[in-house]
């Protein structure tokens, strides 16, 4: 039973990735891919670590898949001691503008607070909110909106 | 004309000198008022006979027949009145301009207002534009007026004259001589173009105020002057910016060390209040336009943003979620004071004081739904305006008796949101489109222009 829930969790992610080929879960793709990828790179990043966290609806709390996610950031930015990256705070449609942009700036900060627990200096972590104003997912369902409502971690 | 005494009084307009002389009312015109009770919501419109100006020449009868257009275009928008089709007409515009109305052929139209003009050109070039108004039950003159102008700006003189009828028939100030500053917007839903674009209430005039390859948000006019305070990307660092119109000039607000969004003038212009969010806490601040000097007003954990005045200056709406969700609260101009206006199920953001100082405009959440409602200062007497898919950032005509505000349906089958102004009258009838180029949303209705 277990096994059959988790291979449809699977599909589900494949679906998302179709449309949001950056997704998180791409951390899961192996071989060719990653021999193709500079080490260190901006791709690297996204392609075997995973850009970006997803968060609850109103919510700016790290989900334990989050941490997981940001534990591999961490890490690969502690390899790569010269990047500095910016966090990108994102809402989903169901919010007015002004409330979204604070939301997405709290989210923001809920990663870099996260790296800076890791080791990660301030310094080397801005944020930028954009509130709804840059949906990853275009669609007024759930299943849009809990891929827009995400902190996405971008290699300056 | 029976006009006699002339007031002159210069207009300091974007474009330069244009002349108002008001004529003063026929005193005999005391008794039964001709007279629409726009308090109750009006459900018959006021039937209005708006004859084509007259004019001496080609050009200044062409200039009447357009200038009509727009007084009647306006009155009819505004939900108010009715104006009847002038193929009906019976006196000719120049029959008018000389002589009496025929009460009794405007009466069998069915008219209960009857609206005449004229235009004509002096040797200066200057338009000069008057017209008059009867009331056709009871047969009796209501009131002239004249003005001049340059011939470029006869659609402001038109919606003036649509102005002071609406006031002279419904006892409230108009709103037709007003601009809408709102974010124009194209292009694909996960990468939205939006730009400031300006035009006046009634769709013409338009233009775009920036290029779109900085994103927009928020705008809203200053009280007092030609500019523009908004929230720009520019160099991907998102602030609050002031936009002077005459001039294109823009300019960062303060030295704050995060985002700041928001914006709204205080009612005398001098200051702008916002939000600043920084390490995952908002909170509301005021820049001094003349000092330059930053005050921060709330310091509560959580978001505290949507800022805006009372007419008097004197307190502060807004929304904050300290209290576990978005909700509005009241507070003091020094932040002092603060008190929770709604308590309602769902959420309520994008609060405006309206002009009239009698009530707030707010969005509400709730559901499935948004809503854009009013509430008083004091958290009673809240009622829903219109509710939808998504509503969004009500804007208060300068008069208080109208908002505008955006709405967008649901995107899907890869199609994105399409965001379209709409304005509605605090009574809640008469919703309609607000007509632009491309999409928009976050409208601004600016004061009566000067």
């Amino acid at each position: 039973m277990r096994m059959k829930f988790l291979a449809l969790a699977a599909v589900a992610l494949l679906a998302a990735c179709e449309s949001t080929p950056n997704d998180a879960a791409n951390g899961a793709n192996t071989g060719a891919q990653q021999s193709s990828v500079r080490p260190g790179s901006a791709e690297d990043f996204v392609v075997n670590v995973g850009d970006r966290v997803f968060f609850g609806l109103d919510r700016f709390d790290l989900s334990p898949e989050a941490r997981a996610t940001l534990d591999r950031q961490a890490k690969w930015l502690q390899t790569y001691g010269s990047v500095t990256v910016t966090v990108e705070g994102h809402a989903d449609e169901r919010g007015t503008r002004e409330y979204n942009l604070a939301l997405g700036e709290r989210r923001a900060n809920s990663v870099k607070n996260y790296l800076a627990a890791k080791g990660i200096p301030a310094n080397r972590v801005n944020v930028v909110s954009y509130g709804k104003e840059r949906p990853a997912v275009v669609g007024s369902n759930e299943a849009a909106w809990s891929q827009n409502r995400r902190g996405v971690t971008v290699v300056n | 004309m029976t006009t006699k005494t002339r007031l002159l009084l210069k207009l300091a307009g974007a474009t330069g000198a244009l002349l108002l002389s008001l004529g003063v009312a026929a005193p005999q015109e005391a008794r039964a008022e001709l007279r629409i009770d726009i308090t109750r919501g009006v459900s018959e419109p006021l039937p209005i006979a708006i004859t084509s100006f007259a004019g001496s020449g080609g050009r200044d009868v062409q200039m009447g027949a357009d200038i009509s257009k727009v007084i009647s275009d306006d009155l009819e928008r505004s939900g108010l009145f009715k104006p009847l089709d002038p193929r009906g007409f019976l006196q000719t515009p120049d029959q008018l301009r000389s002589g009496e109305p025929r009460y009794q052929d405007w009466k069998a139209l069915g008219a209960q207002a009857l609206v005449a003009g004229n235009t004509t050109t002096g040797a200066d070039g200057r338009m000069k534009v008057d017209f008059r108004l009867w009331d056709v039950a009871a047969g009796q003159y209501m009131q002239g007026l004249s003005y001049s102008a340059s011939p470029q700006e006869w659609r402001r003189i038109a919606h003036i004259v649509a102005d002071a009828i609406y006031k002279r028939l419904t006892g409230e100030d108009g709103y037709f001589d007003t601009r809408i500053v709102y974010v124009a917007e194209s292009g694909p839903a996960n990468a939205r173009k939006k730009q400031l674009a300006i035009m006046d209430q009634d769709s013409a005039n338009h233009q775009f105020l920036t290029d779109g390859q900085t994103l927009v948000l928020t705008p809203r006019f200053s009280p007092t002057s030609q500019e523009i305070t908004y929230m720009s990307y520019f160099n991907k660092k998102p602030r609050v910016y002031l936009f002077n119109i005459d001039t294109g000039r823009q300019e960062v607000l303060g030295d704050f060390p995060g985002m700041t969004f928001a914006p709204r003038f205080s009612p005398d212009g001098n200051k702008v209040i916002m939000s600043m969010a920084q390490n995952g806490n908002t909170d509301i601040y005021t820049l001094d336009l003349r000092t330059r000097r930053q005050t921060q007003l709330t310091d509560a954990p959580g978001i505290d943003t949507g800022p805006s005045y009372s007419p008097d200056g004197q307190r502060i709406v807004f929304e904050s979620d300290r209290g576990g969700t978005q909700q509005l609260y009241v507070m003091g101009a020094d932040g002092s004071g603060v008190k929770r206006l709604t308590f309602g199920e769902g959420r309520y953001g994008t609060p405006v004081w309206s002009p009239r100082g009698d009530l707030i405009a707010f969005t509400r959440q709730r559901g499935s739904s948004f809503a854009v409602g009013v509430i008083r200062p004091d958290g009673s007497g809240e009622r829903i305006l219109t509710e939808a898919f998504h509503v969004e950032g009500p804007t208060w005509a300068p008069n208080g008796r109208v908002i505008m505000f955006f709405k967008d349906l649901p995107s899907g089958d890869g199609r994105g949101r399409n965001a379209k102004l709409y304005s509605i009258d605090i009574t809640g009838a008469n919703e309609r489109r607000v007509s632009t180029p491309v999409d928009g949303s976050d409208p601004a209705w600016s004061p009566l222009i000067p």
